[in-house]
């Protein structure tokens, strides 16, 4: 699975722009995104990869997973896929 | 226009079911959130809530009616009994002359998760003829209506967690301007289920660990339970039949954001706390004590924060300020009759609850938040703050009696 390939196709989509302008390096705060709509996309994601993120109000600050930008996302979601098949 | 006094204070809470208990556990600053024991947590990230403990509806409530009450109607119908039976009015005599107005947000949840889980999860093939009675939304508010004989306006108001704020701030209103001499008055809410925590997990807003209001480490908001229910009555009405007053109900602001869905609006917060003011006839320097709405969200104290220092300018400093939400959890569509009840109880017991649970100062939220130690100090006048998903805010404003 091309999980980078993935994660544009559903940033894309929530931002509501074409995947071909977005790269690793796109910030989410570069496309407009509100609080809301990270939530929305954490969302989505959770149900494309059959995973759990830990993204919460308080757990940024001690799980390391990031949002920041589109390649955050990308290594935090093969993170937690490669943990869920070792668990 | 007539003045407005609280006569009768009932409360379901997880900080206990009387307001002695309460008055004890705001006390103590004893924190009430701990692990759920009510619905199954193996699937849930967040295992924590405020859970009201030690409530028997079997031996409150008889057969006959205990099968047409939700939990939130229990609660309520609970709560109105000890409100109702202190003030020692006879709401029956008085008719069409009282009101009951109560707060709530999502109603009989308890009730349609169950029918939905055995439709859709059992296969189950017919729900319960009582699954309407009790899921609707005005259930709790029609027991108590039909209990006391209150035959006057009777009607919920629903404005998500401002729903007991809004509730009894209108009922403040009908009685001040004469339509009615009294009114039962309060909100309720019972939202610990599995669809409901399900879908709060979701939205990315709650605590897995613990509710920390103001402090810089806070983790997001915890939910609670419970009911908090009121009677409120024309002073000179109550001075009248000699009936206890607790406290006056001072002032009532509201205000809207319009702007967005989830996030807090320091300005229509502000504004709410300045009509408030107004509507009381309060001077900034005249409020003691802030009974915050405080959720315990990154997003809420330190915009609760702001609206404070916008309302009250430099006087801010000298505020008081807590979050009883850090012992008694979010109750939605109650937290505001829960809070005005734990506001009027430390204000006659002479004292100020805590914000439990502050173990780090954040330079956003920089108020006198009474880290968690209740202090012991007498105080005349305070605002109570709810603001809701929405931008629907609401604040009450209560002198000592």
């Amino acid at each position: 699975m091309d999980t980078e390939h993935d994660v544009i196709e559903l940033v894309a989509k929530q931002a509501k722009v074409e995947p071909t302008t977005l790269t690793r390096d796109t910030k989410l705060t570069d496309l407009n995104l509100q609080s809301i709509d990270v939530v929305e996309l954490v969302f989505a994601i959770e149900e494309k990869f059959d995973i759990e993120v830990p993204y919460g109000a308080g757990e940024q600050n001690t799980t390391g997973i990031s949002f920041g930008s589109v390649g955050d996302i990308v290594d935090a979601v093969d993170k937690l896929i490669a943990e869920r098949r070792a668990a | 226009m007539n003045r407005v006094v609280i006569t009768g204070l009932g409360i379901i809470s997880p900080l206990g079911n009387s307001a002695a208990e309460m008055e004890t556990a705001l006390h103590a600053g004893r924190v009430a959130i701990a692990p759920l024991t009510s619905v199954p947590t193996e699937t849930l990230a967040v295992k924590i809530g405020a859970e009201v403990k030690d409530f028997d509806a079997a031996s409150q409530f008889d057969d006959k009616k205990l099968p047409l009450l939700d939990r939130c109607a229990q609660f309520a119908l609970a709560a109105a009994r000890q409100a109702v039976t202190q003030s020692g009015l006879d709401l029956r005599a008085l008719g069409a002359r009282a009101a009951v107005i109560i707060g709530s947000g999502v109603g009989g949840i308890t009730t349609l998760d169950e029918c939905f889980h055995r439709l859709y999860g059992e296969g189950a093939k017919r729900t319960h003829p009582f699954t309407v009675p009790k899921l609707m939304i005005s259930a709790a508010m029609s027991h108590i209506s039909m209990e006391n004989g209150i035959t006057g306006p009777s009607f919920t108001v629903a404005s998500a967690c401002a729903s007991a704020n809004h509730a009894i701030g209108v009922a403040y209103q009908m009685v001040k301007s004469g339509a009615v001499t009294a009114a039962v008055t309060g909100g309720t809410e019972a939202p610990l289920t599995y669809g409901t925590l399900k879908g709060w997990e979701a939205l990315r807003v709650m605590s897995a660990e613990m509710c920390r209001p103001f402090s810089k480490n806070r983790s997001g908001m915890v939910l609670g339970e419970g009911a908090g229910i009121f009677v409120i009555e024309n002073r000179d009405h109550a001075v009248a039949r000699g009936a206890p007053i607790l406290a006056e109900i001072a002032g009532f602001g509201m205000s809207s954001d319009a702007s967005d869905i989830v996030m807090p609006n320091a300005g229509g917060a502000a504004a709410a706390m300045r009509a408030c003011l107004e509507d009381a006839g309060l001077k900034p320097d005249e409020v003691d004590y802030i009974n915050a709405h405080g959720t315990g969200t990154p997003a809420n104290d330190p915009t609760e924060t702001k609206a404070i220092r916008a309302a009250f300018g430099p006087y801010a400093d000298k505020l008081a300020v807590s979050s009883t939400k850090s012992m008694h959890g979010h109750a939605l569509g109650a937290a505001g009759a829960i809070e005005l009840a734990a506001t009027v109880i430390a204000m006659n017991g002479g004292f100020i609850p805590p914000t439990a649970n502050f173990t780090e100062p954040d330079p956003a939220c920089d108020l006198d938040v009474v880290p968690n130690s209740a202090r012991d100090k007498a105080f005349d006048v305070a605002l109570s703050n709810s603001f809701a998903f929405g931008g629907h805010n609401a604040v009450l404003a209560v002198r000592r009696a």
